[in-house]
């Protein structure tokens, strides 16, 4: 450093300093102003106001980042939310619900034996690469899925969703897909399949451009190419993914929206505070807590969307003694659903009686919860042999992560910890890492107790109950390791069965079994919150988690 | 000085290998099945296996790091599982982003914190030395996510100054050509846009330097002290010399080795230390992109990313090292 070189430094530095009020905080309000002097005057487009005119762009944060575009390869919710709007599939979920309707298929016709299934296409429909979509491209895609040595099955990549919605290899359901015409699509299955339209309609299984894929091979899941409403631009991986208005969608009069950004905010509270500032315009998952600014904020608005999930604590039936049913009664009756709603949830739930929420069809009214009722809890410990309480701790597994179904495991255990307390069973809540946390509960050796959740990947009763109490999940989703022959048979009919009203009693059956044998303590089934500017309209939340943002516009 | 340089770079091949052996070892000490982390609950048993056999799980660990050294020293820095991009290409815009905030948090943190450090010794024990320090223990202890929130509360909700999330301003984007987006808006003549690049990172950058900031006006405060009563400053006030040159010529010279020192560890100690600053401010910088990456069981990112950090903290010790034979000449190596 030469003399003028420090002496230029020196006068940076006092100059710098003189600017910044002394460098210490006392001078705070000079400074600021004179930041926001220049803020309002050099940099309109970030205030919050002029964001309000530009009322075709939509941004939107959310908790995190897609993990690839090619919604065929991922099973995560985030990456399917972009894969919605760039994707159509031959069938879709009426907006806000689970029931299916047409989409790409106009309509389609099933064989008697419930074998066939004949698709009708859309017409006229162009890829955004600007290629036709017809039943060869369908015929592609489900090759391209089922084909273990499909060339297009590129390194890494497996088609998860696929095997567990169709069956592995070895034991697939579709037997064979067909074109018969340019816009005829038929399906041809090695056996029926109850869920079989709801299964197509999922965003996994998406029609991609084969055009696309062939040229863009491994690179297809950064840059995806469908026939949806919106085309993707560009991906910033954890920053933001821009998508621009198709104008040459097939649906009249859509998109409203000219581009949607969006954007991965991790943190709710910041997320929150963006969208109070202006700079988004729609917000996931917000924060129970932050329900009350939200309600008293008139320029924004509260979506909720439509409770399909469900959390519950699984008794562990390899550990004593938890494979007697009196325990397990015994302990439903000792859990206060509603005192952790109110405390926990801010009402944004409802007690869980079933291990599938009520809006899904086959849901069972006539079921009753076991009430809260301490005395009721003693005296069936009593009847199982602990009338002083159960001898030694429990081990409760609580989720040391928050989930849609359950934003802090830990504290629900701590309410739940003090309530068995007051019947005599003491408990040690243990929350390791999460992917420890999975491992741990697959293998049932060190938890009594765990906590755990779910959230409906389709339509279908079988997506709860058969995934995650029947014997065959174990070892998987089954954490309980509870095993009923009589409800094995009845959720297999149910799958066999192509008649919903039938399948619907049989479900309802299945949940009669499992409320008598108690194998979990359903908890709650939660409402998941998003919140958005006031003048934003059309967005219907949909149960699943995805939703269309083709239909979003701004008042 | 060149034979000096060389045997510092030689030195760095050991420390290194060294590095690689430890990240290594940690990353595959973490408990948990890491194909069905990856994969996700919904995985099918086949397919988790395929992905065991891909990434060479099933295989010894020796032999799992000698293949990984292999690829390193052929420049490859291996595959993402998560999104199935090489890591050498997908980490550049991540390492460009954290460099911009670290870059500015610590140049915050040195013209706030030197000065702050230099008037407090001239002005001994006066109200100014006390405020100053007693802030500056504050922001030792400031946690850095109370802060960030505090901010954006403040600037950007109640205030609406300053933009509280991201790089940028999303409906007006700046082309990216570094990824480092001041420099980015420069090359392109976006002045307007340069401003607004500036404001996003004002409010990161502050949560940032706070601690490294007080850091370094304890650590002038008193290395300035010391100087200021060597008998050559006392000659040079005894000669007449206004107290500003005193002060800013004559005695920060020979104050900085120490502050060097404590600026090249701060500088490594943000690059790592980002993850809170970067989940608050939506920063898409290689701390979230290692913090995801850890969450998604993604071994091949966060083996390279700790591995490029711990890199570039070596660079920059090497550099404060060099720095010092600048500074002060009657260093000097041999």
């Amino acid at each position: 450093m030469n003399k003028w070189s420090s002496l230029a430094l020196a006068v940076t530095l006092g100059a710098v300093l003189t600017l910044s009020g002394c460098g210490g905080n006392n001078n705070a309000s000079t400074e600021s102003t004179a930041g926001g002097n220049t803020a309002a005057t050099a940099a309109p487009e970030s205030s919050p106001d002029s964001a309000a005119t530009s009322q075709d762009t939509l941004i939107l944060g959310r908790g995190g980042d897609s993990a690839s575009l090619d919604p065929a390869i991922v099973t995560d919710g985030e990456s399917l939310k972009i894969a919605h709007q760039v994707f159509d599939s031959l069938l879709e979920y009426k907006p806000g619900t689970s029931e299916v309707q047409a989409s790409l298929a106009d309509s389609w016709e099933v064989s008697a034996d419930g074998l066939i299934y004949t698709f009708k296409l859309h017409p006229g429909v162009k890829f955004h690469d600007g290629s036709d979509f017809d039943a060869e491209a369908v015929v592609f895609n489900f090759t391209r899925w089922s084909d273990p040595a499909s060339e297009y099955k590129f390194e890494g990549d497996s088609f998860d969703y696929y095997d567990s919605m169709f069956g592995p290899d070895g034991s697939r359901v579709i037997k064979e897909v067909k074109a018969v015409d340019a816009t005829t699509v038929q399906f041809v299955l090695n056996q029926p399949q109850a869920p079989f339209l709801q299964n197509i309609a999922m965003t996994s299984f998406g029609i991609a451009s084969p055009t696309a894929i062939k040229e863009k091979k491994e690179n297809f899941k950064n840059e995806p190419v469908g026939t949806g409403p919106f085309v993707f631009t560009e991906w910033k991986h954890n920053d933001s993914i821009t998508l621009d208005k198709n104008p040459g969608y097939w649906k009249e009069g859509l998109p409203k929206l000219n581009k949607v950004i969006v954007r991965s905010i991790p943190d709710n509270s910041a997320r929150f505070t963006a969208l109070q500032n202006g700079e988004i315009d729609l917000m996931e998952d917000l924060s129970p807590d932050d329900l009350s600014t939200l309600e008293g904020n008139t320029g924004l608005q509260k979506i909720e969307r439509p409770p399909f999930n469900v959390s519950y604590l699984g008794f562990n039936f390899n550990k004593k003694p938890f494979d007697n049913v009196k325990v397990r009664q015994a302990l439903n009756h000792a859990v206060n659903k509603q005192a952790i709603i109110e405390a926990f949830f801010s009402g944004q739930a409802t007690a869980a009686v079933n291990p599938m929420p009520p809006s899904l069809w086959g849901y069972n009214d006539a079921v009753k919860d076991y009430e809260y009722d301490l005395e009721k809890a003693k005296a069936l410990l009593a009847e199982a042999g602990y009338p002083e309480g159960l001898p030694d701790p429990v081990t409760l597994y609580a989720m040391p992560v928050s989930r849609p179904y359950m934003p802090d495991g830990k504290k629900v255990a701590e309410a739940i910890q003090a309530d068995w307390e007051k019947i005599g069973v003491k408990t040690v809540i243990e929350s390791p890492e999460w992917a420890t946390y999975l491992d741990d509960t697959k293998v049932g050796e060190k938890d009594d107790i765990y906590m755990l959740g779910w959230t409906g990947d389709n339509g279908d009763p079988d997506n709860f109950l058969y995934t995650l109490l029947d014997k065959d999940a174990i070892p998987g989703n089954n954490r309980s390791f509870y095993i009923n022959e009589e409800l094995h048979t009845v959720l297999i009919n149910a799958q066999k069965e192509t008649d919903q009203a039938k399948r619907s009693d049989l479900y309802k059956q299945a949940q009669e079994i499992i409320k008598a044998d108690a194998p979990w303590i359903p908890l709650v089934h939660t409402t998941p919150l998003l919140a958005a500017k006031a003048n934003l309209k059309g967005f219907v939340p949909g149960p699943t988690g995805t939703e269309y943002y083709s239909a979003i516009y701004f008042e | 000085m060149n034979s000096y340089l060389l045997k510092r770079v030689m030195v760095l091949i050991p420390v290194l290998i060294g590095m690689t052996i430890i990240v290594f070892s940690i990353i595959h000490a973490i408990p948990g099945d890491p194909a069905e982390t990856i994969l996700g609950q919904k995985a099918t048993e086949q397919s988790k296996q395929a992905l065991r056999e891909q990434l060479g799980l099933d295989k010894p660990w020796l032999q799992q790091y000698f293949n990984y050294m292999g690829d390193l020293l052929q420049g490859d820095l291996g595959t993402s599982i998560r999104t199935k991009t090489p890591i050498a290409k997908e980490i550049m815009p991540y390492l460009a982003a954290t460099l911009e905030l670290t870059a500015a948090s610590m140049l915050f943190a040195t013209v706030v914190g030197v000065n702050a450090g230099i008037l407090s010794a001239w002005r001994q024990n006066s109200w100014f030395d006390y405020t100053a320090m007693i802030i500056a223990l504050i922001g030792v202890s400031m946690p850095i996510f109370w802060l960030g929130l505090m901010e954006q509360l403040l600037f950007s909700l109640k205030l609406h100054w300053l933009p509280s999330i991201g790089r940028m301003d999303q409906r007006n984007p700046v082309e990216s050509i570094t990824n480092l987006y001041v420099i980015d808006t420069i090359l392109a003549g976006r002045w307007d846009q340069l401003w607004t690049v500036v404001k996003h990172l004002i409010l990161p950058s502050i949560a940032l330097g706070t601690i490294p900031m007080a850091i370094i006006a304890r650590m002038t405060r008193s290395s300035m002290l010391e100087v200021m009563n060597s008998d050559y400053i006392r000659t040079a006030k005894a000669k007449g010399l206004s107290q500003f040159l005193v002060v800013y010529k004559h005695a920060l010279k020979n104050s900085l080795i120490p502050v060097l020192t404590v600026v090249g560890l701060q500088t490594g100690a943000l690059l790592g230390g980002a993850v809170l600053t970067e989940t608050i401010f939506a920063w898409p910088g290689v701390g979230r992109y290692i913090f995801e990456a850890i969450s998604s069981r993604d071994y091949p990112v966060i083996q390279t990313g700790i591995l490029i950090i711990a890199f570039i903290f070596v660079i920059i010790n090497l550099l404060v090292d060099l720095l010092y034979a600048v500074v002060d000449p009657r260093i000097n190596y041999k």
